[in-house]
């Protein structure tokens, strides 16, 4: 496929804009539809959209399987260590209402990063299980 | 109104395409299909007001599963086509029919889609629904039920996603080694 000058051509145009939505997906999940489960796998869905276009070489030009392991090992850090901080903060464990000065921020900032850290793990695990599979076929 | 004839078709085109599978000998285009039924039943979620699952279903079972069977295909030349069945379809054909038969008796007793005195919508949900805005300050009541009043399950599906990769990683991850590719016969003796 990497010859095809028209899927060259709008796969360029279209990653950025699948990547700017999966932000949108992950940021404004607390008002719209999503979060960070959908905007993991649309983030995710673009890195392959990528790889298929140009090649699995080029893609892990971009992010690197490395960092993808300590990036998915990040995510779950992150969303087990909002709970152990509210457990300092006095709370119980990822009761996010001690995060901050009330009730309605810390929730806000809880639920924030929580997501986000599900959006991290989801979108390194998805690119892994696909750079495992396509790369078996690497010559 | 316009609903019911929304549903009718979206699930007129779901059995459509189950039996176009069934009938199917090229993995290539069953793979295909696979990727319209996802994406049909994206279309079911929408009209039934489940804009988040419809996404997951979207992104998921359209784009991603879609991707990774195909690479599996790529993987397995040698087995094209669907191998032809060797046994009487009979005994499977009754166990299905007998199980699909009980479950459609079972949907008899479930109140209509929507009714607000079914179980699921006089439980919990009304608490929920009361108490996200005030005590989260979240619109998406969806979000703040998973993220905050059921965060212990979500940290659960995280390490189960997480898990998955990792488990990937050890079966198929990595290059394959250099005598490996020489031979794919592996011989042990050459190794």
């Amino acid at each position: 496929m990497t010859h095809n000058l028209i899927l060259r051509v709008v796969s360029k145009s279209l990653i950025p804009l699948i990547i700017l939505f999966a932000l949108y997906v992950q940021f404004h999940g607390d008002f719209g539809p999503g979060g960070g489960f959908q905007a993991g796998v649309i983030m995710s869905a673009g890195i392959i959209l990528y790889a298929l276009v140009f090649g699995l070489d080029a893609a892990e030009q971009v992010i690197q399987p490395p960092l993808l392991r300590i990036l998915a090992s990040i995510g779950v850090v992150i969303y087990a260590g909002v709970g152990i901080v509210s457990l300092f903060f006095g709370g119980n464990y990822l009761n996010y209402s001690v995060l901050a000065d009330n009730q309605v921020a810390g929730q806000h900032l809880g639920i924030l990063l929580v997501e986000l850290g599900v959006g991290i793990t989801v979108f390194s695990v998805m690119l892994i299980i696909y750079f495992s599979f396509a790369g078996r076929s690497r010559p | 109104m316009i609903d019911v004839i929304i549903n009718v078709t979206l699930l007129a085109f779901l059995a459509i395409t189950a039996v176009a599978i069934i009938r199917m000998s090229n993995l290539f285009a069953i793979i295909m299909l696979f990727s319209m039924f996802s994406f049909l039943s994206a279309g079911v979620f929408i009209v039934m007001d489940a804009i988040d699952v419809a996404f997951t279903e979207a992104a998921v079972g359209t784009g991603v599963s879609t991707v990774l069977m195909l690479a599996t295909l790529a993987l397995t030349k040698d087995q094209k086509e669907k191998q032809p069945v060797a046994h009487r379809p009979w005994l499977p054909l009754t166990v299905v029919i007998v199980t699909g038969s009980a479950l459609v008796y079972g949907t008899l007793d479930i109140p209509p889609f929507g009714d607000p005195d079914a179980p699921a919508q006089t439980h919990v949900a009304p608490e929920y629904l009361e108490r996200s805005i005030p005590e989260t300050g979240v619109q998406n009541v969806v979000t703040s039920v998973l993220a905050s009043y059921r965060g212990f399950d979500t940290l659960g599906e995280v390490t189960v996603v997480f898990t998955a990769g990792i488990a990937v990683m050890l079966l198929i991850g990595g290059r394959r080694r250099k005598e490996e590719l020489e031979q794919p016969q592996g011989d042990p003796d050459d190794a």
